[in-house]
């Protein structure tokens, strides 16, 4: 079969397990599988990022500011491999690319959540939207099979990567839908967290509508 | 930014053009045999995926192939020039006063009359014969008349190579550099040197086309290269081939007479090329798998260490060569080894050059484009089907560039003779017999 990002021809080895389980081959070959780096070792509890301290710097910043957020679980490292990858995926709009991830992200995400949550993934602005084609947050939360609520909706239309530091902190990104959210317990669904700017933000709109026990879970933490 | 020339996805386009010399085509069309996308002619079905598209509400199927250059699915369609195209002609634009060697010049005047006639030319150039300089006079011609040309290679670093060369002996022309991520892009310039892919974005625009290294493609985009070809030149305009190692079937088509072509068997600096000698080296696989490497390999490698001549070892993998480096390190602290997606490619390539390395372990590479002076080249495992005839005779062309040390070794060790090293091999002594035939070698 073909790897799903280098098109190269590769072979699976088939084993008992896979028979017995009816568990999927790797839809990548080896040598792209190898270069995806997983999130593991000491992280800060709150956001994942590798640390050797409990909470980090910036996680004590935002329980000053008493963000709704509770914590965010990430499944991958931003490395170089990564940038180009997720580069096909979101700006060129490799849809396809989305099965790499498939089976790390439901791991990762069953170990941290249980399956009475409600998926928030962060919305595009819909001209962004129109421009991509699809929403790459609402892609990595279709990957989990559970409920997806639509409750956010973008206000501005900048591009968070084309922001610096300081910008992403100011200004109002999200306002509410019409969709319930109350008293739910919601995971925020995004690609990537950076300086955690935009889920913190989400996840402070969504509490004033009344949600419960908030969490993200993104594809990236870098 | 203007259409003129192209043909473009509507989604790339956020300028106005004119309605009237405009075709609008779908970019995927469904067929009995399944989908190809119309920009690429990609028509392998793993390489088509659907996504739920938020543009046209449905699940769109696009091509994975040419995604690089922006997402053809159903509900974007290709927006194509049919109108005009401006012309600018230039009163002898070139501005060069280096010499052609006879064979080179046999060429560039069938190059001329190629050009002149808008006729396919296959020009058959051995490694190290000066390819580039044949085009030169026919250029000149073409730009007096207005024509524009374009000059593709597969590969961004020969792109690189060749367009501050040709700005060089044509400072009056504009010129559009086109790869992945070049500030020219959507540039329409009298004379382009573009990757393959960027051709994809041009339609029926270049009255000359130029293809070099059409070897060099990797198979997969063999169909994509012609097909893009195709669609970027004028239906009246020339074709012209450049390559040392045409495939077996354009070499029979020339023998037979179908395919025009026009070879130059020797150097510039009219010495033979260095003929390979073949060396039995066992299992090597099965000998490493104990850490060793053939005897014969380490003598060359040692006699090499202490001649003090520098080379390149040739391996058939990254794998391996992963696993060889460190082991021929014990000889040496300062060998290295390179590969595709070696982030220190560069450096390394340029730490040999500037002879800090003494022996570079590569995988095919380097087989192109780098010329160091005075080296010579082996290939471990020369058995394996990575190494073609064309890998091969790229890899023996190396060896002899310059004029200064046009001599060297060329060293294929193997576990079995295959049929492209005995075609290497053959290909390299006919093309210094025909040398000699036509004197165009001293000895």
């Amino acid at each position: 079969m073909k790897c799903v990002i280098c098109h190269d021809e590769w072979m699976s080895a088939m084993s008992f397990a896979m028979l017995l389980t009816l568990r999927q081959a790797d839809v990548c070959c080896p040598r792209c599988r190898a270069r995806f780096i997983r999130l593991e070792g000491n992280r800060c509890e709150r956001c994942s990022r590798l640390s050797d301290v409990p909470i980090c710097a910036d996680c004590i910043k935002w329980q000053q500011r008493q963000s709704a957020l509770r914590q965010n679980y990430s499944v991958y490292i931003y490395n170089d491999w990564m940038k180009e990858v997720i580069n096909r995926f979101k700006f060129r709009g490799d849809y396809a690319l989305i099965e790499a991830f498939r089976s790390d992200v439901r791991a990762v995400f069953s170990k941290y959540f249980s399956s009475d949550v409600f998926l928030v993934p962060i919305p595009l602005s819909p001209s962004r939207l129109a421009e991509r084609g699809f929403n790459q947050a609402e892609a990595i939360a279709s990957l989990l099979s559970l409920p997806i609520i639509f409750a956010l909706r973008r206000i501005d239309d900048e591009k968070q990567s084309k922001k610096t530091r300081r910008e992403r902190f100011v200004g109002r990104k999200f306002c509410l839908t019409e969709e319930d959210v109350a008293g739910k317990r919601i995971v925020i669904v995004d690609d990537i967290y950076t300086t955690g700017a935009t889920v913190h933000e989400a996840a402070n709109v969504l509490y004033v509508a009344g949600a419960r026990d908030i969490s993200s879970f993104t594809l990236i933490r870098s | 930014m203007s259409l003129v020339g192209k043909q473009l996805l509507k989604s790339e386009i956020s300028f106005p053009y004119d309605e009237k010399h405009v075709q609008i085509i779908e970019s995927i069309v469904k067929t009995k045999r399944g989908y190809v996308c119309v920009r690429c002619n990609n028509d392998d079905q793993q390489l088509f995926a659907s996504f739920p598209c938020a543009r046209c509400g449905r699940i769109c199927m696009y091509c994975r192939k040419c995604i690089m250059m922006g997402r053809c699915s159903e509900c974007n369609p290709l927006v194509i020039w049919t109108g005009p195209i401006p012309s600018t002609s230039f009163s002898s634009p070139l501005k060069w006063s280096g010499k052609l060697s006879t064979a080179q010049q046999l060429a560039s005047d069938e190059v001329c009359q190629a050009i002149e006639r808008n006729d396919s030319l296959l020009v058959w150039a051995v490694c190290g014969a000066g390819k580039t300089e044949v085009l030169f006079a026919g250029m000149n011609m073409a730009l007096s008349q207005g024509k524009r040309i374009c000059l593709a290679a597969p590969r961004t670093d020969v792109i690189l190579e060749l367009a501050p060369r040709l700005a060089n002996v044509f400072p009056s022309v504009d010129i559009a550099t086109l790869y992945g991520g070049s500030q020219d892009r959507g540039k329409l310039a009298s004379l382009t040197v573009s990757t393959t892919h960027q051709l994809l974005r041009y339609y029926r625009a270049f009255d000359v086309m130029i293809v070099d290294e059409v070897d060099a493609f990797p198979y997969s985009v063999d169909s994509m290269l012609s097909y893009a070809v195709e669609r970027a030149r004028k239906t009246n305009s020339s074709l012209i081939y450049l390559t040392a190692t045409p495939n077996e079937q354009w070499q029979r088509e020339v023998k037979s007479g179908k395919r025009k072509a026009v070879t130059i068997p020797a150097r510039y600096h009219r010495h033979p090329l260095p003929v390979p000698t073949f060396e039995w080296c066992g299992n090597w696989q099965k000998k490493w798998r104990h850490k060793q490497l053939p005897s014969c390999v380490v003598r060359w490698v040692d006699e090499h260490l202490e001649k003090n001549k520098q080379a390149f070892l040739f391996v058939p993998h990254i794998d391996f060569l992963q696993q060889v480096v460190p082991s021929l390190q014990q000889l040496h602290p300062r060998i290295e080894g390179v590969h595709a997606e070696d982030p220190k490619r560069k450096e390394k390539v340029l730490a040999f050059r500037r002879g800090q390395i003494p022996i570079l372990v590569t995988t095919t590479i380097l087989e192109r484009g780098v010329t160091v002076p005075n080296i010579d080249v082996a290939v471990l495992g020369t058995e394996q089907p990575i190494f073609t005839e064309s890998a091969l005779v790229q890899i023996a062309g190396r060896v002899g560039r310059s004029a200064q040390y046009p001599t060297g070794d060329v060293r294929f060790f193997h576990f079995g003779k295959t049929k492209a090293m005995v075609a290497a091999k053959r290909h390299i002594i006919r093309m210094n017999d025909e040398a000699r035939k036509r004197g165009l070698i001293d000895e």
